[in-house]
């Protein structure tokens, strides 16, 4: 059996854990605690503290496990231990908070340090009538225009697929260019 | 749709960052806690901007800028009331009384001062109005921002901010191929030429920082000031192919090119058919 792995981050509450849950055939195992500081329950009730891990069977010999990682900045330390060997990862930003921007792109670069893999970068909760638009969120995150930026909603499965799809392109673009 | 937020989280150097790079047309509220300012851009340059009830009409600019004495101004504003600025404007110089040039420079000195004040500003609201300009009867100038956001830049001080900004010293940096991003028009310091001097995709920050004999901290700031003026992007250090490599290797099963990219489609074809 083989086994590859794909990393979901982005700051707290942006729609990591939702996201695996949408597409992963096992219920997703979340890692969840009720939160307790007042400023973060404001904004929801449960929050994942070591890791989600999700599960899609490709078929009889491989396997293609999705990890999220914490949101919150006291377990960064997770960081780099669930970055080990993955083939790609996302960095899910949640569209309707402009305060989270700066922290989406401080862990971005730390993932980007980190390990030299492909990435997709998802605007989520594209759903809100508060979500910025893709083309400021990109000044704002500072992504240069060769790195895609995706619409999402992490509830709605085609948008979730299309960001995997959209990072396997990448990993198997790269794989070509490093060829020649 | 919705371009808003918190000084908190954008200081008004990034917000003019974003509509520089974005080449916005409309206006800019910032809600201060006493006042309001309205800055207003064509194609991502400045274009006119106003300051609480502060007066703003031509006379009262070009008395601040001292084109005009008190006297002037007074005589203007019970006789000539109802000029617009732009009739204004063209009386004085067509009485050969100013420049078009005197008049611009004016316009520009005064709308960067309110820049140079928001900058100040801390705590606040921000939204923009897309589409939205002054009236018409109003002179616009043209003003690049790059300038004013290298020096907002300049003014951040606070380390933590900065660190989150740029993460890793061990990132590499390319100057952006963003038309309009001229270095020569640049007011750069002599630090920032010098770091400037040293960009690279195959050194790294921390190795720019040796060569210019800085510390983490100088560094951070310089760079920042270059990435928020749109000049510089953070790239992966070069000599990727081998990293790439290893880094491939250590995710996946298989180890042959063509065993690995056979690997990949069939995660393709299996997530779409989800
Ligand atoms: N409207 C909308 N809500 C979403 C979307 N994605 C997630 N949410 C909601 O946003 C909240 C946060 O989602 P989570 O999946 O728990 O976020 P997380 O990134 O795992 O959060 P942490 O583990 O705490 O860092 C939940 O209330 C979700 O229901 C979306 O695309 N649209
Ligand atoms: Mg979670």
């Amino acid at each position: 059996m083989q086994t590859v792995k794909m990393v979901v981050t982005g700051p707290f509450s942006a729609g990591k854990t939702e996201f695996i849950r949408s597409v992963s055939e096992i219920d997703v195992v979340s890692t969840e605690r009720k939160i307790t500081g007042d400023s973060e329950r404001t904004v929801k009730q449960a929050t994942t503290v070591a890791m989600d891990f999700g599960r899609i069977t490709v078929d009889e010999d491989l396997v293609l496990y999705l990890f999220g990682t914490p949101g919150q900045k006291r377990f960064d330390f997770m960081w780099e231990i669930l970055s080990e060997g993955m083939l790609g990862f996302i960095v899910m930003v949640d569209s309707t908070r402009p305060e989270t921007f700066r922290e989406a792109r401080s862990i971005l670069e730390t993932f980007r340090a980190y390990a030299p893999t492909p990435y997709v970068v998802a605007a989520n909760k594209q759903d809100a009538s508060e979500a910025w638009e893709l083309e400021d969120m990109r000044h704002a995150l500072r992504l240069d225009s060769k790195v895609k930026l995706l619409p999402c909603v992490a509830t709605d499965k085609n948008t979730v697929k299309n960001v995997l799809l959209e990072l396997l392109y990448s990993i198997l673009a790269e794989m070509e260019t490093s060829e020649k | 749709m919705a371009l808003r937020g918190n000084l908190r989280d954008f200081t008004v150097t990034q917000l003019l960052n974003l509509i520089n790079l974005a080449n916005k047309t409309g206006t800019l509220l910032v809600e201060g806690p006493n006042e309001v300012a309205r800055i207003a851009f064509r194609d991502g340059k400045l274009a006119y901007a106003q300051l609480g009830q502060e007066d703003n009409r031509l006379a009262a600019i070009l008395h601040r800028a001292n084109r005009l004495t008190t006297g002037q101004l007074r005589v203007i504003q019970m006789r000539a009331s109802s000029l617009s600025d732009k009739e204004l404007g063209l009386s004085l110089i067509n009485a050969n009384y100013l420049t078009q040039e005197d008049v611009l420079n004016a316009l520009h000195a005064y709308f960067t001062d309110i820049i140079r004040r928001l900058f100040a500003w801390v705590e606040g609201t921000f939204h923009f109005e897309n589409e939205m300009l002054p009236p018409e009867d109003r002179i616009t100038v043209r003003l690049d921002l790059e300038n004013l956001i290298i020096e907002g830049a300049r003014q951040l001080r606070e380390f933590e901010q900065l660190q989150d900004e740029i993460p890793s010293l061990d990132m590499a940096l390319r100057f952006t191929e963003r038309p309009g991003a001229n270095l020569q028009k640049m007011n750069l310091s002599v630090e920032e030429w010098r770091v400037v001097s040293y960009i690279s995709p195959r050194n790294t920050i921390q190795q720019i920082a040796a060569a210019c004999k800085m510390n983490d901290m100088e560094i951070r700031r310089i760079i920042y000031g270059l990435l928020q003026a749109g000049l510089v992007e953070v790239v992966r250090i070069e000599n990727v192919p081998a990293a790439v490599e290893k880094a491939r290797a250590a995710a996946m099963p298989a180890q042959n090119k063509e065993e690995q990219k056979s690997l990949v489609n069939r995660l393709i074809s299996r997530i779409r058919s989800i």
